[in-house]
């Protein structure tokens, strides 16, 4: 399986096509919906975000606890369609790779074209092969969220597959 | 004899780390058939992919004694209490937040929990409350059946109040329709809950309790087994497949509980679960009391 450093180069996403299975090493961002309402409203309000968007990461994820002596509990993707109300402001400024599951809005598609970002599916529900990914975790923003707080993971051959890619190319056919 | 409480727990700590036999068998049937066509099928090839993932998860799991999803769900916790049941509903419903409560610590379950829908949204920081279903039955018995409910597999739960001539043709239509609009949200591949009949939240009920039916057990009725099958056969033309990334299965099964109902309607409830088909019995023996 190809073997891609966290975060991709534009032509890292450019070389990117539907259905390529790839697996993902470095940092990225982890934030589900209260940290996405909150980040449109803070760009909505002219504020400074938390962590820097340009050419960044985000994975849908609200973790389970981390057992006694483990970095973090099971760790896999939230359903992404309920980000798309907060996805597209976020690509324009700047985000370019986004992991969840499962399809995405119309409004989101085009935002992935034109800002020629991608979308990764994780394997649903697959939280424990997750956790075993995954080699740091830190809290950067919004901890008083829980089990919703951005967080910041540092992670080693973490399996997707490519669902829309930069050219709209998709997995989505139903 | 093992308190009441102390069987929930384990049972719920056994729950969120592995899957029933049933469960685990009709993943595998559905890992067979998308194998055979993985050569000539782009998405039965990346559905494979996702169920060996599955697969490879529920080994760490199970290993690991880490839960295998982290939405470990809300308790939808069903009480059959037999009429004659020495042990008094106060007894029982304490029991079961105990018995949830301990679990919550003792498997690490995510507090995904808030205390009220629209505004605040506070975690309980609990996992609780549980959502309790009582239900008499004959006898001196006590079952208790707990589904751990992931919510991006609820969120795609719907009701329709159909038509009371529209027959078995309507009720598959809309079935396919709900699985259809649910698409790859649910972590599929799915188990799908169908409830017929009743009222529009008896329906609701209904469809969860088919959930909680071994996946490998047809209706009893014929009749009912048979429309089961028209909807699994329907649901899975629709090649969502395995994550949602197209492939031959969707549904793994689909049980339906039906019950008595008005002149003028045919409520229908779909409850649709993740591949994550997770869930708990306890069987509280009489000689215990």
């Amino acid at each position: 399986m190809r073997e891609l450093q966290l975060p991709l180069s534009e032509g890292d996403i450019a070389s990117l096509k539907a259905y390529d299975q790839i697996c993902l090493t470095g940092k990225l961002y982890v934030g589900r919906d209260q940290v996405h309402k909150r980040l449109f409203s803070l760009i909505e309000e002219s504020k400074e975000l938390p962590i820097p968007l340009e050419g960044e990461t985000i994975y849908y994820m609200g973790p389970s606890p981390a057992p006694e002596g483990e970095l973090i509990g099971a760790c896999g993707p939230t359903t992404s369609a309920r980000m798309d109300p907060f996805s597209p402001l976020l690509l324009d400024r700047g985000l370019k790779v986004m992991i969840g599951k499962g399809p995405r809005a119309s409004a989101v598609v085009d935002a992935i074209g034109r800002n020629k970002a991608v979308y990764l599916q994780a394997f649903g529900g697959c939280g424990a092969l997750y956790a075993s990914t995954v080699r740091s975790v830190k809290t950067v923003a919004f901890a008083e969220l829980g089990p919703e707080a951005l967080l910041q993971l540092e992670v080693v051959k973490f399996p997707v597959i490519v669902a829309i890619d930069s050219n709209l190319g998709s997995v989505y056919t139903y | 004899m093992k308190k009441l409480s102390k069987q929930i727990s384990e049972a719920l700590e056994r729950a969120v780390v592995e899957l029933d036999e049933g469960v685990l068998e009709k993943i595998m049937e559905a890992h067979a058939k998308e194998s055979v066509l993985a050569e000539s099928s782009q998405g039965s090839k990346a559905s494979l992919a996702v169920l060996d993932a599955i697969l490879e998860n529920l080994s760490i799991a199970k290993k690991q004694r880490l839960p295998m999803c982290q939405d470990t769900g809300m308790f939808l916790v069903f009480a059959d209490v037999g009429r004659a049941c020495p042990l008094s509903l106060a007894s029982i419903e304490q029991s079961i937040i105990e018995g949830c409560s301990e679990a919550v610590q003792n498997a690490y379950f995510r507090r995904s929990v808030v205390d009220e829908p629209v505004f605040d949204r506070e975690n309980t920081k609990t996992n609780l409350p549980p959502i309790i279903w009582w239900n008499l039955v004959d006898g001196n018995s006590l079952k208790i059946q707990i589904l751990l409910k992931g919510f991006g597999s609820e969120n795609c739960s719907s009701v329709r109040m159909l038509n009371p001539t529209g027959g078995s043709d309507a009720v598959i239509k809309a079935v396919t329709e709900i699985v259809k609009l649910a698409g790859g949200k649910p972590c599929p591949p799915i188990f799908v809950g169908v409830g017929l009949g009743g009222t529009m939240d008896r329906a609701s009920y209904l469809s969860k309790r088919a959930l909680l039916r071994d996946v490998r057990e047809p209706h009893p009725d014929k009749k009912y087994a048979a429309l089961e099958e028209q909807i699994l056969s329907s649901i899975q033309g629709l090649e969502i497949g395995s994550g949602g990334l197209g492939g031959q299965v969707t549904a793994l099964s689909v049980a339906i509980e039906e019950e008595s109902t008005h002149i003028a309607g045919m409520p229908l409830a779909v409850s649709i679960n993740c591949w994550a088909d997770r869930k708990a019995t306890i069987e509280w023996e009489t000689e215990h009391a």
